[in-house]
C-alpha cells in the first residue's frame, strides 16, 4: 500500500484531435481532502473518469487504491464512492427504491449516515427523484455515495447548481465524511470558499495541463503580493522571475509574484522604492492572478510542494 | 462559557489564523480562562463546517506557542501562563504591532496626541476590567 490513493503517470487523453488532458502526473495523498481546481473545460471530469477506469487514456496510466484504473476488480470498485457531475438519479425512484437499489451493490451500508445526509438536505422520502429540487437530488445522490462507507470519495463538482443552503448541507456532509480519518476525498469545484473550508491539498488544471499541485497552505504562501511606493511615477520593471500580475496606480506599484526568492527581493529593492509592503491576498485573488490576468507566460511558474516546476509544458 | 468563534472565507487571513486570533483575543479579554477546556477538534470542525485538519493545525500552533495545552486523553485546555517567549521575543512582537499601529494612525491623519489618547482609551477598556476580574464589555 503506498501513500497515495490516486496516482497518474503521463496521463493523456485526446478526443479526436482535441487535447483534453496532457501528460498529467497527479498524486492524491491518502487521507487528504483534495480540491481539484480549474476552469470549465480544463480536463477535470475527463481526468476523474480515466482514474475511475470509465474511459481509457490515449496514453499514460493511473492507479487508484493501488490498482490499475483500467483493470479494477469489483471489490476495489466497491471501496470507491463516485458522485458524477450533475447529480444523476433514476427519475422514477423514491428514497426507498434508491436505498434498495444502491445498497445491493455494496458489501457495506451505513443507514445512519444515509439518513443524516438526507436530513441535511431535507429530502422528502415520498417524492420521486424526477420531482425533487436540485438540492434534494444532490442530497439523495450524496447519501447514496456516502452510505457504502467508501475509502475513497470522488465528487465531481458536487456544488454545481446548488443554492447557498444546499451548498452548506453539502459541506456539512463532507465534514461528516471525514470522520473516518483514513478516507480520501477528492472533489472538483469552482467555489474557492468551499475549497478554503474543506481542502488541505489542491491541484490546478489549466487548458489540460497541471499547473500546481501542493498543500493549500503552500499555494497561499507561494502567491504573494507586494505594494511598492515611489516618490514619482514608478520606474520600468526589471526582469522579475515569477511575476504574474502588475498594476500601476499613481506612484504605487502592486505586484503579484509566485515563488518569491531572495533574488526577487533584491530586484524589487533595486527599483529604489520608498517602501515595500507585503499585501496579504485572499485565496480567490491568488487563484485568479495565477490563472488569469497574467502579463507574461506563466506556464513556467508552477507550484509544487518542492517549489520545482512540475509537469511538462510543450 | 463556550467560546464564540466565527470564520470568514475569502479573507486574506487563512482560516487557521482566524481561529487562533479569536482564541487569543478571548483569552486577553478574559472570556476564556486558564484551565478551561476547548471544544474537541471534531466538534469545532463540525460547528464551523471546515476541514478538521485546519482546527488541528490551529490547536497545534497554539499549543506550541504555549496558549493552549494538551492533556493526554482529556483534551485541549487553556494554558495557565504563557512562558514560551523570551523577553526579547515578546518585545520584538510588541514592536512589530506598534509599528503597524503607528504607521496606520499617521496614514489616517491622526496626531501623536490623538493616538496616545486612543491607546489610553483601549487600555482602559481592556486592562482595567480584567484587573478587576470582570469580563470587558
Amino acid at each position: 500500500m503506498n501513500d497515495y490513493a490516486i496516482q497518474t503517470r503521463h496521463l493523456t487523453r485526446y478526443f479526436g484531435r482535441k487535447r483534453v488532458v496532457y501528460d498529467l502526473n497527479l498524486s492524491v495523498p491518502r487521507g487528504s481532502v483534495f480540491g481539484f481546481l480549474g476552469r470549465n473545460g480544463s480536463g477535470k471530469t475527463t481526468t476523474l473518469r480515466m482514474v475511475l477506469g470509465l474511459i481509457a487514456p490515449s496514453w499514460g496510466s493511473s492507479t487508484i487504491l493501488d490498482h490499475d484504473s483500467q483493470n479494477l476488480p469489483s471489490d476495489v470498485r466497491a471501496r470507491i464512492g463516485y458522485l458524477a457531475e450533475g447529480h444523476p438519479v433514476h427519475g422514477w425512484m423514491r428514497v426507498q427504491d434508491a436505498r434498495a437499489y444502491q445498497s445491493s451493490f455494496f458489501p457495506k451500508w451505513n443507514n445512519r449516515l444515509f439518513n443524516s445526509v438526507l436530513d441535511f438536505f431535507r429530502v422528502d422520502p415520498k417524492t420521486r427523484a424526477r420531482n425533487m429540487s436540485r438540492g434534494e437530488r444532490a442530497g439523495l445522490c450524496l447519501a447514496m455515495t456516502l452510505a457504502p462507507e467508501p475509502d475513497l470519495l470522488i465528487l465531481d463538482d458536487p456544488a454545481i447548481g446548488l443554492d447557498p443552503v444546499a451548498r452548506r448541507s453539502l459541506l456539512e456532509s463532507m465534514v461528516l465524511a471525514t470522520r473516518k480519518t483514513d478516507r480520501t476525498i477528492i472533489f472538483s469545484s469552482h467555489l474557492l470558499a468551499d475549497i478554503e473550508r474543506m481542502a488541505d491539498h489542491i491541484a490546478v488544471l489549466d487548458y489540460s495541463i497541471l499547473r500546481a499541485q501542493c498543500s493549500l497552505e503552500t499555494f497561499r504562501s507561494c502567491v504573494q503580493q507586494f505594494v511598492l511606493r515611489f516618490d514619482e511615477k514608478p520606474p520600468q520593471l526589471p526582469p522579475l522571475r515569477g511575476l504574474i500580475q502588475c498594476i500601476v496606480r499613481g506612484n504605487q506599484l502592486r505586484l503579484t509574484l509566485v515563488n518569491v526568492t531572495q533574488e526577487t527581493r533584491s530586484a524589487l529593492e533595486s527599483m529604489r522604492p520608498i517602501s515595500i509592503d507585503a499585501a496579504p491576498i485572499s485565496l480567490e485573488d491568488a487563484f485568479v492572478s495565477y490563472l488569469g490576468g497574467s502579463i507574461e507566460s506563466t506556464a513556467s511558474q508552477e507550484i509544487s510542494e518542492s517549489f520545482e516546476p512540475i509537469g511538462g509544458v510543450k | 462559557m463556550p467560546i464564540e468563534i466565527s470564520i470568514t472565507t475569502g479573507s486574506p487571513q487563512p482560516i487557521y489564523r482566524q481561529i487562533a486570533d479569536q482564541v487569543c483575543r478571548a483569552i486577553a479579554r478574559g472570556q476564556l480562562v486558564a484551565g478551561e477546556q476547548m471544544p474537541s477538534v471534531r466538534a469545532l470542525a463540525e460547528l464551523l463546517v471546515i476541514n478538521p485538519n485546519t482546527v488541528a493545525r490551529t490547536y497545534a500552533d497554539l499549543i506550541r506557542e504555549g496558549v493552549l495545552e494538551a492533556q493526554k486523553g482529556k483534551g485541549v485546555f487553556v494554558a495557565s501562563r504563557r512562558t514560551v517567549y523570551t523577553k526579547a521575543e515578546r518585545l520584538r512582537r510588541l514592536d512589530a504591532t506598534l509599528e503597524a499601529l503607528v504607521s496606520e494612525g499617521i496614514h489616517l491623519g491622526f496626531s501623536a496626541e490623538e493616538l496616545r489618547e486612543a491607546l489610553e482609551r483601549k487600555l482602559r477598556q481592556w486592562v482595567e476590567p480584567i484587573e478587576k476580574g470582570a469580563t470587558p464589555r
